[in-house]
């Protein structure tokens, strides 16, 4: 086992951070195996990156630059793996797991013929193989997954937001080098991207979320977390309680159903803690539940928890946030 | 327009979990199992399109005889046909094996639109689709919130972060379901009655042409060597609540100095 290919997902020409995450855990990796890493990036007008990339190690930077790349279509963007694949001849391939990722990922896994180790929160290199653990069932499992150690490559999408970025001390050579994609086949593709109104941060990339449920009442009552929301830099999530009676969009739902999340901090107001709702978030580093029922199953995974009124409490959070920032 | 729904008889979500003797899979004796919510939401799209534009509905599995159960709820929710590859007597098998199965059963049928739910609930690894897809060498449009039939092409919404991307593919495609893509419906009473006179065709892996032994336990691409109850978190910090200012700022002060993460 050597050398490691991170696939580095960019949209409009920046880098997603979920792909430094991988770039960092590809670094890691490198040093028990002894290889390099590189990186392969694909898009249009993105030549530009590989310094951002040598930055956190990587030595080669493959580039698929074309102006049918622009958008992201699964066919073109696992053609620009796989070719980086092929001349790289890695043993471990590592996919940030986002949405784009874990539509390439498996695409170029069947491509190979080989497995893949999906959403790991962990992952290490053991005995010539990869080892990685997830959660199972809702959460209410850990499993341990094990690429087969006689397979020729390896490929693994850690969960976003669970492992560190971090520059390397010394910047690898980020050394350039074009792919030129013939015979590219693109049967799915974007036309058009509708984005999020106002610019929100999407829960399934935030660092923080504030998220509602049920007991918020109303859509006419989310002001009182979007107000939150801004003071702490968070993004809005939902229960699905809330998105089914309509009060928010399906984007911001969490759970078994919605999005499944990392963030450091998240802040559950008015969320029973359904085990399908904790199966979307966990994994979250610290847990604030706010609820007026002393029994909500939330408070039996929260880091911190008060019993009360989510109308008193949060605006109460609100001016506290603010005034710690003055 | 014909149409293939690949389901997943999986536990349910409210389910108890135990682990099992072997300490790499669960222990099965009290499970309650239902069809996975995602294929219900690729069932009632592929119901929905045979209702407006005619054509035939297949489901496809590949589970033990006991997800005949769930096969035949989708033949009284309004599918044709129903195919179980048998998994009976199989040790674990992964994404990409059960891929190869759905795959070689697929492949010999005719049909416009392939559907999966985005993943299967419980183990939700979210890989099968796209390794599917390439298999078959077909287009896939994965995590589809909204949809429309062109001729001999689908416009899709699919999710993504922060935006909603809006994807064409000519058909035959894959197309794999997420929640807001439709309300499921229940089956009627006539549904569910002419369901069971339904036969299901089961095939074995080798009927397919698959050594079954080369794709499961041992052999599977990817093993579970070890599954485990999850690690417990700490017990909750609980702030009391009489003045919430104050209450509020406690919190924020020890997600600030004692948790860091403002
Ligand atoms: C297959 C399947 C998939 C599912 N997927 C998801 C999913 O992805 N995400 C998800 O969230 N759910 C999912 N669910 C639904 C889940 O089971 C719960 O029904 C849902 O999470 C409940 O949402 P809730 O906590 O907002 O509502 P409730 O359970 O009704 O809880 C509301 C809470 O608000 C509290 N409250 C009320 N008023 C106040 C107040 N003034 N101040 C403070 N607290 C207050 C109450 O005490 C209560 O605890 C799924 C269910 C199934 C069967």
């Amino acid at each position: 086992m050597s050398n490691i290919l991170v696939f580095v997902e960019q949209r409009d020409g920046k880098v997603r951070k979920a792909a430094l995450e991988s770039l960092t855990l590809g670094r890691a990796l490198a040093v028990k195996t002894g290889g390099t890493v590189a990186a392969v990036v694909a898009g249009s007008g993105i030549s530009g990156l590989a310094g951002e990339l040598a930055a956190y190690g990587a030595a080669k930077v493959f580039v698929a630059d074309a102006p049918e790349l622009a958008l992201y279509s699964c066919e073109g963007y696992t053609a620009a793996l796989d070719a980086a694949a092929s001349a790289f001849s890695p043993s471990i391939v590592l996919v940030p797991g986002t949405m784009m990722g874990k539509d390439v990922a498996p695409r170029f896994a069947a491509r190979r013929g080989v497995g893949l180790l999906s959403d790991v929160m962990t992952l290490e290199v053991e005995n010539g193989r990869l080892v990685g653990t997830r959660p199972v069932y809702s959460g209410k499992a850990r499993a341990t997954v094990a690429a087969d150690p006689a397979a020729s490559l390896q490929i693994a999408t850690p969960r976003p937001n669970v492992f560190q970025a971090a520059k390397a001390d010394v910047p690898a050579a980020g050394e350039a080098v074009p792919l030129a994609l013939s015979g590219l086949k693109i049967r799915a593709k974007v036309t058009k991207i509708e984005a999020a109104e106002g610019g929100e941060i999407d829960v399934a990339e935030a660092d923080k979320i504030v998220s509602g449920g049920r007991g918020i009442k109303g859509p006419e009552n989310w002001p009182i977390l979007k107000a939150l929301c801004h003071e702490l830099g968070a993004a809005l999530g939902a229960s699905r309680a809330a998105v089914d009676a309509g009060w928010i969009d399906h984007s911001h739902q969490v759970g078994q159903t919605g999005k499944v999340v990392s963030p450091s901090l998240y802040v559950a107001c008015g969320i029973s803690g359904a085990i399908q709702h904790m199966a979307g978030m966990g994994s979250s580093k610290v847990i604030v539940a706010i609820n007026k029922d002393p029994e909500a199953p939330m408070f039996k995974v929260a880091t911190y928890g008060i019993v009360g009124d989510l109308f008193q409490i949060v605006p109460a959070m609100t001016e506290a946030a603010k005034r710690m920032k003055a | 327009m014909n149409h293939i729904v690949c389901i997943a008889y999986v536990p349910d979500t409210e389910t108890k979990i135990k682990i099992g003797a072997d300490g790499k899979s669960i222990d099965e004796s009290d499970v309650k199992w239902i069809v996975s919510p995602y294929d219900e939401y690729a069932l009632e799209e592929a119901i929905r399109a045979k209702e407006t534009k005619g054509g035939t509905v297949t489901v496809v599995t590949f589970g033990p005889a006991k997800a005949d159960v769930g096969l035949r709820e989708c033949l009284a929710r309004g599918a044709d046909d129903a195919v179980r590859i048998a998994a009976d007597g199989l040790a674990q098998v992964d994404s990409l094996g059960v891929a190869r199965l759905l795959a070689a059963a697929i492949k010999p049928m005719s049909f416009d639109a392939l559907w999966l739910g985005n993943k299967g609930a419980g183990t939700d690894a979210q890989t099968l689709v796209p390794m599917l897809a390439e298999m078959l060498d077909l287009p896939h449009i994965n995590l589809v919130t909204k949809l429309e039939w062109k001729d001999g092409a689908v416009t899709c919404w699919r999710e993504i972060e922060g935006a909603k991307e809006v994807v064409e593919a000519p058909l035959p495609a894959l197309l794999a379901a997420q929640k807001g893509l439709n309300e499921p419906r229940y089956a009627s009473l006539k549904g569910i009655m002419a369901a069971k006179k339904k036969t299901i065709t089961v095939k074995t892996p080798a009927d397919l042409g698959v050594d079954a032994a080369s794709i499961s336990g041992e052999k599977a691409a990817v093993r579970w060597t070890k599954l485990e109850l999850p690690p417990g978190r700490q017990a909750v910090k609980l702030i009391p609540a009489d003045d919430p200012a104050k209450a509020a700022e406690e919190l924020l002060h020890l997600l600030r100095d004692e948790a860091k993460v403002l």
